[in-house]
């Protein structure tokens, strides 16, 4: 978990229920979900098990899976569910505040 | 007048994993045809029905050939009965393997590993090591010195792809792995894909596979007969023939060292019976593209995507028939490829890094 700066990433609704996008910032990238309950969470964009955005995968109840390999991370503490990611993903809290979505990194 | 052809090191430990690398070859962003998101999550969305559904029509029907076979057992009915039930056997085995060992067959994960690891002992691959071996394989997909999945080098080895139809190649080089992975040992390959901590679970699944092997042969030998073998093990032997002859079809005979799958895979139509064997593999550039679509999207995909694809294979005899002819031109020119036009709707090709692939042919 992050103790640093909180930055704005998007709004509530660029993303939509059971689904996640990509966030660029600086020269780092961050995927921001929205799970089937409407939680918010954030982690590092990439896979880490090769190097592939996970942007591009698919949520499924609070599970995110890679594009390339179908590996599997929780979203709320991106610890690896299935391989071949065997190493846990990077979380970051978030926070909503005027239907903006906050993440501290 | 001899013909020198100088050939490249296809194994994962010589000088070509290093050149791919160099190039940027490896692990390296590959092109995707454009589909809108909303469609793509509709058609990732996972589903355990189908997969329920083919899995007890593959098991009833194994169930009712091997007691057929049984039956005929001693007169020369075992023939057409066996093959019948080996190519069953193996040949679901096989796409059962895989699509269970991307995670997308059926919703449920217990279910897609249930499957994985009854499918991979039935086509003798160790469960683990050849999981870690696929998704090298959808990273690198026909990078040379990256891809151990490579069917057969430039030019081809005939003699390789003879003796697959009965496996009698990958057969015994899968028997020597498990011996290996009993005492605790790995293949120098092997430990390029397979990480760390992965290993002792490979070890434990060779001694499992193992056992099992020796309980069969026990039986054989109490029951003075070869009878249960035919039913477990031997399959994947005598019942390969439609293993090889869809997983030639796959890539051989298109490009090598591309990041492109329209280059490097072969779409073709298949009869339903072909589909329902090989799972809708052979849907393979839309599945490379899009591995986490599961087979029973593919179909849908493909329409969705086909504009921007060169035109699918009418059928396996027309795979079959480009396949064989670009292996017969390899024989003599490793740099022979069929590249297939794009329709205008299409994207152009993305032949990936500028590339040397050092092959000639030298007279």
């Amino acid at each position: 978990m992050s103790n640093g700066i909180w930055i704005e990433a998007c709004e509530v609704d660029d993303i939509e229920v059971e689904d996640v996008i990509r966030f660029d910032h600086e020269d780092r990238t961050f995927a921001i979900y929205r799970t089937e309950k409407g939680d918010f969470f954030a982690s590092d964009g990439y896979c880490t098990h090769e190097k592939f955005h996970l942007s591009n995968g698919l949520v499924m109840g609070n599970l995110i899976e890679c594009p390339k390999h179908n590996g599997r991370f929780d979203i709320p503490t991106g610890q690896a569910k299935r391989a071949p990611v065997c190493v846990d993903l990077k979380t970051y809290p978030v926070k909503i505040e005027d239907d903006k979505v906050f993440i501290q990194i | 007048m001899a013909i020198v052809v100088q050939k490249r090191d296809y194994s994962i430990t010589g000088p070509e994993s290093k050149r791919a690398q160099e190039k940027g070859l490896a692990t390296a962003e590959w092109y995707t045809s454009p589909i809108p998101r909303a469609k793509m999550k509709e058609l990732m969305k996972r589903r355990n029905g189908p997969a329920i559904r083919d899995t007890i029509i593959w098991f009833g029907g194994l169930a009712v050939l091997g007691y057929l076979a049984f039956l005929s057992w001693g007169t020369w009915w075992a023939i057409p009965a066996f093959l019948a039930y080996g190519i069953l056997y193996a040949t679901p085995g096989d796409s059962r393997w895989h699509e269970c060992g991307h995670g997308t067959a059926f919703k449920t994960p217990w279910m897609n590993e249930v499957i994985y690891q009854i499918a991979s002992f039935m086509v003798l691959r160790s469960a683990t090591p050849w999981r870690w071996s696929h998704a090298r394989h959808h990273t690198d997909t026909i990078i040379v010195g990256r891809d151990p999945e490579i069917i057969t080098e430039r030019p081809p080895v005939w003699r390789i792809l003879m003796m697959q139809i009965f496996h009698l190649y990958g057969g015994p080089v899968e028997i020597k792995r498990f011996i290996l992975h009993t005492f605790g040992k790995l293949e120098s390959q092997e430990k390029e894909y397979i990480p760390e901590s992965q290993h002792n679970k490979t070890f434990w699944e060779a001694r499992v596979y193992l056992l099992i092997i020796l309980a069969i042969i026990g039986a054989c030998v109490y029951a003075g007969s070869i009878l249960p073998a035919m039913f477990i093990f031997l399959p994947s032997f005598y019942g390969g023939i439609i293993v090889i002859t869809f997983g030639v079809t796959q890539h051989l005979g298109l490009y090598e060292d591309v990041l492109d799958h329209r280059l490097n895979s072969r779409t073709i139509y298949m009869n339903r019976l072909c589909r329902f064997l090989y799972w809708n593999m052979n849907y393979h550039v839309e599945h490379h593209m899009f591995p986490m679509v599961p087979y029973h999207a593919l179909a849908k995909l493909h329409a969705e995507m086909k504009d921007d694809c060169p035109a699918a294979r009418p059928g396996l005899w027309a795979a079959l028939k480009e396949v064989v002819t670009a292996l017969r031109k390899q024989k003599h020119d490793p740099a022979y490829v069929v590249v297939k036009p794009l329709p205008s709707t299409a994207r152009p090709y993305m032949y990936g890094i500028e590339h040397d692939l050092n092959i000639k042919v030298e007279a």
